[in-house]
């Protein structure tokens, strides 16, 4: 078996940190979420959770369906309230921070099934991205930046957002989210009903932003897409970490290999 | 042919108040997917305010041409705090319950309202002070007053200026983000409350500015003067296509004009069965006919989905 190691699904003080021994241990986190718990509906969808994202990361949670990672991103990101636990950012405590104000921080979230504005134009939507910033010539030129990134959108900057495809409607949502000039990116399922050749494409972008160093934090249901482009990984079942370490070792384990990848 | 132009000319400046008045209902509908039936009594205390201010200004001498202004300013004020205190005390609690209670919630605040009005104000008719000459203009046989000029004027500035704010600024494209998709607002960064506010008291101000149109052109105003108007100003939003601007201006224009056509000519139609006192059916008849053919309004699209 690999050196992986099996965190219990219980809350338990200092577990589950500092996962792979060779990442980060030294550099504080950016976001440091420990014994975060979830309850959805009367129903307990996250199960004390640990995980942390260093400065540079970029990290995968893979899971299979309903094992709570959208949930768990969506309470990173303020729109859920946790039951238990707590969320350090940047070292201050994210209890009672509201979304927008985290947004403000610099957590953005690019949520799943993408949540343009499709009634609202390309350029539009980025200039909302850019909501918390006042630095309106700064804006001007990210704005730039984004056409020259998705040149895809700049031919499309004053159509609606609603009546592009799904895989521009995914650039638009990358696009919005990296004008607000984020520290922690988190996307959760960018792949998702989205053509290969496109899919491809969206990694490809997610891979050049982390190289420039942002932080991500990457929810994936394709395991093997995922783990590839990041550097560490959690996978998760039933609200529970089961498994987290360096993405090349999550890629060898037959635990990963059996439920994720296919054999 | 002279009344056809006159019934036009008055639709037209009726049509203009109710499209400011079915603007408010469109903005809260759109944004919270809640019809403010407390909104007629918001355009009824404008008129109060207005009226009350301005007979006080003009008691202490101030010259007509100034007191107008303030007490315009006073109105909307007063009518913008009324506005945001309806949504904090009344709906926000009820953000997230079933659909029927912010709605009863709404009727019975328009109750508490009109029963306040009616202990502030009582309930005889208070006439709106003449402040200018208001001669009649000739236009091919039709008569058309100076109020009535500046109301449709203004009415359409202020419609103007609204478009302006909503589709040129960045308070605006946050409004129509809330709209659309609260969760994607928030995540860019929008506190959602403070939209809701601001577009109550926007709706608010506008019907304020509503509220002393009508009582500077029939010259009067009375506490249960709201109901009858928000509910054809309701009308006419539904007619438009509630939750969509546009729809509210057009929907507020053509109610205007049916309503006054239709009053116009139902004695000859009718064969002086019915007299043009059964003007108020029009709106009506058109709500009904409006939600029996197209529910979704004339250029209302699908009811927008929330995410």
């Amino acid at each position: 078996m690999t050196n992986l190691k099996n965190s219990a699904p219980s809350p338990s003080q200092g577990e589950g940190w500092g996962g792979g021994k060779k990442f980060s241990d030294s550099a504080s986190p950016l976001l440091d979420a420990r014994d975060l718990k979830v309850a959805y509906g009367g129903i307990q969808a996250v199960k004390g959770i640990a995980l942390h994202i260093a400065p540079g990361e970029l990290v995968a949670l893979i899971g299979s369906n309903g094992a709570g990672k959208t949930t768990t991103l969506k309470t990173l990101a303020g729109l859920l309230h946790p039951s238990g636990g707590q969320i350090h950012y940047d070292g201050k405590s994210l209890k009672d921070v509201a979304a927008h104000q985290r947004a403000a921080m610099g957590i953005a979230l690019v949520p799943e099934g993408r949540g343009v504005f499709a009634r609202m134009t390309v350029t539009e939507n980025l200039q909302m991205g850019a909501y918390s910033r006042s630095d309106n010539s700064e804006i001007a030129s990210d704005l730039a930046r984004m056409y020259e990134l998705f040149p895809r959108l700049a031919e499309r900057k004053n159509q609606l957002a609603g009546t592009l495809s799904g895989g521009e409607q995914q650039m638009v949502a990358m696009a919005r989210a990296l004008m607000s000039r984020p520290r922690l990116l988190m996307l959760d399922e960018p792949s998702m009903g989205l053509a290969p050749l496109m899919v491809q494409k969206i990694f490809e972008t997610i891979r050049d932003i982390a190289a420039q160093g942002m932080s991500i934090l990457l929810v994936e249901q394709n395991a093997k897409l995922a783990l590839q482009a990041a550097q560490r990984g959690y996978v998760m079942e039933s609200g529970a970490i089961t498994l987290s370490g360096a993405a090349s070792e999550l890629l060898g384990s037959d635990a990963v290999r059996r439920a994720y990848l296919g054999g | 042919m002279e009344i056809f132009l006159q019934q036009i000319i008055n639709g037209l400046v009726q049509g203009s108040v109710y499209a400011l008045v079915a603007l408010g209902y469109t903005m809260v509908y759109g944004i919270l997917g809640l019809i403010n039936f407390a909104h007629g009594e918001v355009v009824m205390i404008g008129a109060m305010l207005a009226i009350s201010s301005l007979t006080a200004l003009l008691g202490i001498g101030v010259p007509p041409l100034l007191a107008l202004p303030l007490s315009a300013g006073f109105a909307m004020l007063g009518c913008m705090a009324l506005g945001y205190g309806i949504e904090r005390i009344a709906y926000r609690p009820l953000r997230h319950a079933p659909r029927l209670a912010p709605l009863i919630t709404a009727i019975g605040v328009s109750i508490v309202l009109q029963n306040l009005a009616m202990m502030v104000w009582g309930r005889e008719y208070h006439s709106f002070p003449q402040l200018i000459a208001n001669s009649p203009h000739s236009i091919g046989g039709a008569i058309i007053n100076d109020i009535q000029i500046i109301i449709f004027i203004l009415a359409l500035a202020i419609m103007a200026g609204l478009m302006l704010l909503v589709h040129r600024t960045r308070l605006g494209r946050a409004m129509r983000a809330v709209a659309e998709n609260q969760h994607a607002a928030q995540l860019m960064g929008v506190d959602i409350n403070r939209v809701i506010s601001v577009t109550f008291m926007l709706g608010s101000a506008l019907a304020a500015v509503a509220g002393m149109m009508v009582s500077a052109n029939y010259g009067l105003a009375h506490y249960y003067m709201g109901f009858l108007l928000g509910l054809k100003a309701f009308t006419a939003a539904v007619l438009g296509g509630i939750g969509n601007l546009r729809g509210a201006m057009l929907g507020g224009l053509l109610l205007g004009l049916i309503e006054s056509l239709g009053a116009g000519y139902i004695g000859d139609l009718s064969g002086g069965v019915f007299g043009s006192n059964y003007q108020d059916v029009f709106a009506f008849f058109v709500l009904i006919a409006v939600l029996v053919f197209r529910p979704s309004g004339l250029l209302g699209e699908r009811i927008a989905e929330r995410a």
